[in-house]
């Protein structure tokens, strides 16, 4: 703990800033293309779930009753160790955002499923009434009223998104846990631990706060919105 | 076809069972002990930073609402990192337990520390949604009953909160059985560390010399499997605990809706 005060650490951190920017740069990529990934698979399953034929809604449940109840480590040493063996490496980074994206697939494809399911009946009834087909149904009439519901939780998905690249570390990735730890085990670099974990940790932290900040603000104006909408109904009811 | 016989030759031999079975054992335990530290933990955060409002009593608001936001929105790892560092360890954990070496001992209370403080934050936010759910009149009636503070929270808000978030709660210990899988980062104890470290051995166990993917899929599939069971099992508690309550919720709903039509009629 003492090391937090001593100079000759934290000069040695700023010797090696780039360790943690790079860490901090691949940590920003794996997430962005996890993100766009578990989207992909999020909305695709979302749809499945919530559309009218069995078959798809069974496909999306398994999917999602498979993925959330196991690992993330799991999977990604799974899916690592499977594409290793059978020599179809991808490399670690890019394992990592398959993995990601397949992890993260399942809890996007529950938030929108949530959110579509939010809408009442009559939407969809009169949205068929009108002759709209599925994909005009979709577009013009249910998502643009369920994404302010999506919203919130998808923040903080992308939240848990970035945490959990660390997961990358346990087959040796580069992103900015793993390139912490071995910047502070490292046999040249070593030592720092405190100054190093706390300048990872503030990254992290400057990343992520303002977006679980951003979700909660908005979940609690879109509470308090409803709970108006739902005020104002029942006095014009009983006015009427 | 050898490769697969051999495979699953591994998951036959009693003694990987065994070392398997004792690692889903540390799984287990280490996850309830995480969630029931947490709840202690958590609940305190939760009404420093829900109740905490006024005067001198600020800073405790302040200190609990960053103790929250700083665990909630940094990785597990850094903190299992962190605390393996610096996390004083008593000195009784120094000797051999449960089949274990002294040092994987202290390792083990090292990493269950980080994990119950990260367990924790996000428990207080659980508990804190259950703290607002209870009616504001609950506070007054205590108080008109001559309740002071601690007596309204331990026996009239309390329990309630508690009662509304068990679902949450429920689903929070399948996050933490998921979460302890990060202890295999550090240390083999639980059941994800030693899934791994035996396909690096499975070529003593499988007769043929050599790792194959098979043995990838055997050994994964089977962890995979055991998760799975474990945490989908009580994914179906908590799927049958909020039906049950949501069908009540309707009945008192049309039940209410009955009694303003009679009183209308009458």
């Amino acid at each position: 703990m003492a090391q937090l005060f001593s100079a000759s650490a934290w000069n040695k951190i700023w010797t090696f800033r780039a360790v943690f920017l790079q860490g901090l740069g691949t940590t920003a990529l794996t997430a962005l293309f996890g993100l766009l990934l578990a989207l992909a698979i999020g909305i695709v399953l979302g749809l499945f779930a919530t559309g009218g034929l069995k078959p798809l809604r069974i496909i999306a449940r398994v999917y999602v009753e498979m993925v959330q109840n196991t690992p993330l480590l799991l999977q990604m040493c799974f899916l690592y160790y499977a594409l290793a063996f059978s020599g179809f490496s991808l490399g670690i980074i890019r394992t990592g955002i398959l993995a990601l994206g397949i992890y993260h697939g399942a809890y996007v494809s529950e938030v929108i499923r949530a959110g579509i399911e939010a809408i009442p009946r009559g939407q969809f009834d009169a949205a068929a009434s009108q002759g709209f087909g599925y994909i005009q149904k979709m577009y013009y009439i249910i998502l643009p009223q369920s994404i302010k519901i999506i919203l919130p939780p998808m923040v903080n998905q992308v939240v848990n998104l970035i945490k959990n690249t660390s997961c990358l570390y346990i087959v040796g990735g580069a992103d900015l846990i793993s390139a912490t730890y071995n910047f502070v085990t490292g046999e040249s670099t070593g030592g720092a631990y405190a100054p190093a974990y706390l300048v990872s940790g503030l990254l992290f932290f400057l990343v992520c706060c303002p977006l679980s900040s951003l979700a909660s603000m908005w979940e609690i104006s879109l509470k308090q919105r409803e709970s108006r909408t739902k005020k104002t109904r029942r006095h014009s009811e009983r006015m009427a | 076809m050898e490769n697969i016989r051999g495979s699953i030759s591994i998951l036959t031999n009693s003694a990987v069972l065994i070392y398997l079975m004792k690692g889903v054992a540390f799984t287990l335990v280490v996850s309830v002990t995480a969630v029931v530290f947490g709840l202690v933990i958590g609940s305190v955060l939760a009404m420093l930073r829900n109740y905490c409002n006024h005067g001198a009593t600020r800073p405790f608001k302040w200190i609990a609402t960053a103790y929250i936001e700083i665990f909630r929105n940094t990785p597990l790892l850094l903190w299992i990192f962190v605390c393996m560092v610096f996390c004083p360890c008593p000195g009784f954990l120094d000797r051999k337990m449960f089949g274990l070496s002294s040092a994987e001992v202290k390792l083990l209370f090292k990493t269950v520390v980080a994990l119950v403080l990260f367990t924790s934050s996000v428990i207080a936010e659980i508990v804190r949604g259950g703290l607002n759910s209870v009616a504001h009149g609950q506070f007054e009636a205590g108080r008109s009953q001559g309740f002071h503070t601690v007596q309204i929270m331990w026996h009239i808000v309390l329990p309630q909160a508690y009662n509304n978030i068990i679902p949450t709660l429920l689903s929070q210990v399948i996050t933490t059985v998921k979460d302890s899988s990060y202890l295999a980062n550090v240390a083999t104890i639980e059941l994800m560390a030693r899934t791994k470290k035996l396909l690096s051995s499975a070529y003593r166990y499988n007769g043929l010399n050599t790792v194959n993917v098979s043995d990838v899929f055997v050994l994964f599939g089977f962890a995979c499997l055991i998760y799975f069971i474990i945490n989908f099992t009580l994914s179906c508690v908590v799927r049958s605990i909020k039906g049950r309550r949501a069908k009540r919720a309707r009945l008192a709903q049309l039940a209410l809706k009955g009694q303003t039509v009679n009183t209308v009629n009458s």
